[in-house]
């Protein structure tokens, strides 16, 4: 009947316009609530920085003085060249090396300053002619008869950027040959001055993890800490019997004079903060043994090890940063245990009485007991000689930085480092290796978080992560940039801001939500509430089916 | 005999400095044996205890981890670089009849709470989210240092985990749990960011193995006390208490630690033999397959103690400048006295308010009660 019909057809477009309503607006709707926000991340640019190519360019000057050069090899003189090396470190990093070298010859004051009696005024006025920008390298090279070099000494580094070269009398032949006579030594002062390929590889350790490297640069990349944007730099006395000695020292006077130039002049490559602390009756861990020949109690190196772990319980430190800190500790060995020697492997007296932990710091054992008589009134006030405690830790503070060059070849004489505690050719070396492992560190920091984001589907990227990717991106392209243009300074800026961004951006607390749900577990949230609404559809949906078959069926039987 | 002694003694560090010895102009490396320097990779030792069950009944679990605690500290780790995660306190629980103890062989042999226990997460801080945020170090800016996991990739790090769990699961504080994929996850993340350069990761729980079933990064080597489909069974009771106070995998590892000293030369081969099937009634199990070195040059204190390489200083650098003098501001101490303060009448606030009070007052109860006032 009609109405019966009517109903039917009602039923069905019910049927059918909730269907559709489910389909195009309900499931779009619980798409769209339930997805997790995800900025948009320059997935193509990190992918792009997964292979690394770097290049890194420097100048080198080298200037004749007269003397070394033939008259008509003095004509095709200034004259540059550019050498380049291609190393493959591993399948998704290559290194150019690229050297800018600019011959010349000496002008008439450089002359003069090279005509000083001793290598250090030559080096000083050599320094005041003219200042060399940072990461480039000058060398003089000087006649063999000239006697501004100590004998067998090829090759005298200074405190600035400047080498002193041991040449040769004038040579016959062309340009070129004398040039390629030059160059293995050109290249020697280089990996010395500068960075040398090993250095540069160690400095990647994070991108080429696996692969041999030599004992010496292993023990080298376990000493010296990894980049880090500051460091805590903490100085302990350690006084384990105040009733016979009443210790004083200046640190703050010391730190002062000898270690915050050092750590001024490092001011680009890491913010240093350094505090001073006193521990009375802190005892060594390890029983020193009685040596009478020496007449003093000993340490031998074995027991070494065993001396910092129940010294460091002990030790405060500032609870605030998590920066990696360095200390260094000042042991006054009590009156019954006096005077303490620190032997080493072969039971030979060390002379700096110190020893040192990698990553850790240093330790040196202060003898007091030379200073007053048995008939002294205790407790006895010592000053304690701070320019020779901080002689000691500021070489084991170079050793930690890195900045110690540990591998001379034969002939090398270097300048002390003087008041400043650091040359001006070791903060290069410094940069150069700091800005590849800030740049190397960034990049896998950055791969590894996209790699991360993408496998993860579950994680919520807010828009500060997303910005923080992006400003490390910029600044790591900045800084590869810089590196291949030669601008050193620029280079270790871009390549610190680089990695604070990717740091902080890895290490965000909101990159640990919804990290995973088993699918039973989706299901059993999802079946009750989407079951009870499906059903009653889908079987309207069948039963619509159904009836469409049958009518076409009796069309069908009633077309024949 | 002396003298004897000594030329074998100096002939022997002779052949060290000889096997030791590679020609660099100013180092010299100390060596217990030749190549020891080299072998382990690390610098610096990290551990991470974690007890997940709460409740007086789960008594043993805080009581394994604090055994774990106790032998790790005495092999020269320190407390700042352990982070030890309890979710309940049991010594000062008010069922313990001996408070401030957790006792660790029956009749009360050994307290291993001791008298400097520094718990880094107590009580309900102890969950997934903070056991990931310490193992990943996505914590929070103001996560004091005690609280982090600040290891490096010279880093070698001993995770202990022990708790109720089953098959592929480790339930924390008996509401949440973490599963095997999760924690491969964080150890992946933590690889990435090279925040180790070894792990050490032992699990006392019922279905153990089936927690490092699913790792996936290199430099892992994982122990646990029971194979999947066996429980971990406990050790024995104490009657006075009234709990079991060890598991039996964690209990023989105690006995096997108390005999490790810091220059022990045991390896891990000895470490899995720990708690054969019949002394331990489960199975233990170990997987090194992911592990690079062999197990067998590992040593324990690798992983449970904090041997220090350390290196004579040979150089020091040539100082003569004086010293500059620091001008001290002058230091006064101020002795602050209680300042007078001098009575004055309350002022129109106070006044306005209890005017309003006790308007009120009477307006509510009627006038005639100003009497009992004036």
């Amino acid at each position: 009947m009609a109405t019966a019909e009517v109903e039917k057809f009602r039923g069905r477009y019910a049927a059918l316009s909730v269907a559709a309503v489910v389909i195009m607006v309900g499931i779009p709707l619980w798409w769209k609530t339930t997805e997790t926000y995800r900025a948009w991340l320059p997935y193509s640019q990190i992918r792009e920085l997964d292979s690394l190519q770097l290049q890194l360019s420097m100048e080198v000057e080298v200037v004749f003085s007269r003397g070394t050069l033939t008259p008509e090899q003095q004509k095709k003189v200034p004259l540059s060249q550019i050498r380049e090396e291609q190393h493959q470190v591993n399948e998704n990093t290559r290194l150019k090396y690229r050297y800018e070298t600019k011959y010349r010859t000496a002008t008439v004051m450089e002359e003069d300053a090279l005509g000083q009696p001793s290598t250090e005024d030559a080096d000083l006025s050599l320094h005041r002619l003219s200042e060399s920008p940072c990461g480039s390298v000058v060398m003089y090279v000087i006649p063999q008869s000239s006697t501004l070099l100590p004998e067998g000494v090829k090759v005298y580094v200074g405190q600035r950027r400047t080498a002193l070269l041991r040449g040769w009398e004038a040579l016959g032949g062309t340009l070129k040959e004398v040039l390629a006579v030059l160059e293995p030594q050109v290249e020697q002062v280089l990996r010395t001055m500068s960075f040398s390929h090993s250095d540069i590889t160690a400095a990647l350790g994070d991108r080429i993890r696996g692969s041999r490297l030599s004992r010496e640069s292993l023990a080298d990349s376990m000493r010296a800490f990894k980049s880090s944007p500051g460091y805590e730099i903490t100085f302990s006395l350690l006084n384990p019997d105040p009733q016979s000695h009443s210790l004083h020292w200046d640190i703050e006077g010391a730190v002062q004079t000898y270690i915050q130039p050092l750590l001024d002049k490092l001011a680009p490559v890491a913010n240093h903060s350094v505090d001073s602390q006193i521990l009375y009756y802190a005892v060594l861990g390890v029983k020193p043994r009685f040596n009478r020949e020496l007449s003093a109690y000993t340490l031998s190196a074995e027991s070494l090890a065993h001396v910092i772990n129940p010294i460091e319980a002990k030790l405060g430190s500032n609870a605030a940063s998590s920066n990696p800190v360095l200390n260094f500790l000042l042991y006054v060995p009590d009156a019954h245990h006096a005077p303490l020697l620190i032997q080493d492997q072969g039971k030979r007296e060390v002379p700096s009485n110190a020893f040192h932990s990698p990553r850790w710091g240093g330790i040196m054992v202060y003898n007091v007991k030379d200073q007053y008589g048995p008939e002294a009134e205790v407790p006895v006030y010592i000053n304690i000689d701070m320019a020779r405690v901080m002689g000691v830790f500021l070489s084991q503070l170079r050793l930690m930085l890195g900045v110690q060059p540990t591998h001379l070849a034969p002939g090398f004489l270097l300048q002390s480092p003087g008041s400043a505690g650091l040359t001006d050719w070791e903060l290069d070396r410094l940069q150069w290796t700091r800005s590849v492992e800030n740049v190397a560190m960034a990049s896998t920091t950055i791969t590894s978080l996209a790699q991360l984001l993408n496998q993860i589907g579950n994680i919520v990227i807010n828009d500060n992560i997303a910005q923080q990717v992006s400003s490390a991106v910029t600044s790591l392209q900045a800084a590869v940039a810089e590196l291949e243009a030669g601008n050193l300074a620029f280079a270790l800026q871009y390549s610190r801001e680089a990695i604070l961004a990717s740091e902080r951006a890895f290490f965000d607390p909101s990159l640990l939500h919804l990290l995973y749900f088993p699918d039973d577990q989706k299901f059993a949230i999802y079946i009750p509430l989407f079951l009870p609404m499906c059903v009653p559809i889908l079987l309207s949906l069948l039963k619509m089916l159904g009836e469409i078959r049958r009518s076409r069926a009796e069309r069908r039987a009633k077309k024949d | 005999t002396w003298s004897w002694l000594a030329l074998s003694r100096s002939a022997l560090d002779s052949l060290f400095l000889c096997v030791s010895h590679f020609g660099s102009v100013s180092l010299c490396l100390c060596l217990g044996k030749a190549g020891q320097f080299f072998s382990s990779g690390h610098t610096n030792n990290w551990a991470v205890l974690v007890c997940t069950s709460r409740f007086w009944f789960n008594y043993r679990h805080v009581a394994n981890t604090l055994s774990v605690y106790r032998s790790v500290k005495r092999l020269g780790i320190p407390d700042s670089h352990i982070v030890l995660m309890l979710a309940d306190d049991m010594a000062c629980n008010h069922r313990n009849p001996k408070p401030a103890t957790v006792f660790s062989h029956k009749n009360m042999e050994l307290n291993v709470y001791g008298d400097d226990v520094e718990v880094d997460y107590r009580g309900y801080e102890v969950t997934v989210e903070n056991f990931l945020r310490v193992l990943t170090g996505r914590l929070p800016p103001s996560t004091p240092r005690s609280k982090r996991l600040l290891s490096d990739d010279r880093s070698n790090v001993l995770i202990y985990l022990t708790g109720h769990g089953g098959n592929g699961f480790l339930k924390f504080q008996d509401s949440e749990e973490i599963s095997n994929v999760e924690l491969a996850d964080a150890f992946e993340q933590m690889w990435q960011k090279r925040r180790y350069n070894e792990v050490l990761f032992i699990i006392d729980t019922c279905q153990g193995a089936s927690m490092y079933e699913r790792f996936y990064s290199p430099n892992l080597l994982a122990l646990a006390s029971s194979q999947v489909g066996e429980d971990s069974l406990s050790h024995q009771p104490d009657l006075a208490i009234g709990v079991h106070l060890m598991d039996r995998y964690t209990f023989y590892l105690l006995e096997f630690l108390e005999d490790i000293h810091p220059a022990s030369q045991a390896n891990m081969k000895d470490l899995f033999k720990v708690c054969p099937k019949s002394q331990c009634v489960s199975t233990p199990g170990h997987r090194t397959d992911l592990f690079q070195r062999d197990p067998g040059s590992v040593l324990i204190t690798d992983f449970f103690g904090s041997v220090r390489k350390v290196e004579i200083t040979m150089e020091s650098v040539n100082l003569t400048s004086p010293i500059v003098l620091v001008p001290h501001p002058p230091t006064s101490i101020f002795l602050q006295k209680p300042k007078q303060r001098d009575w004055h009448p309350p002022d129109g606030f106070i006044l306005g308010l209890w005017t309003l009070i006790i308007l009120i007052f009477f307006k509510t109860y009627g006038i005639k009660h100003l009497k009992h006032i004036f």
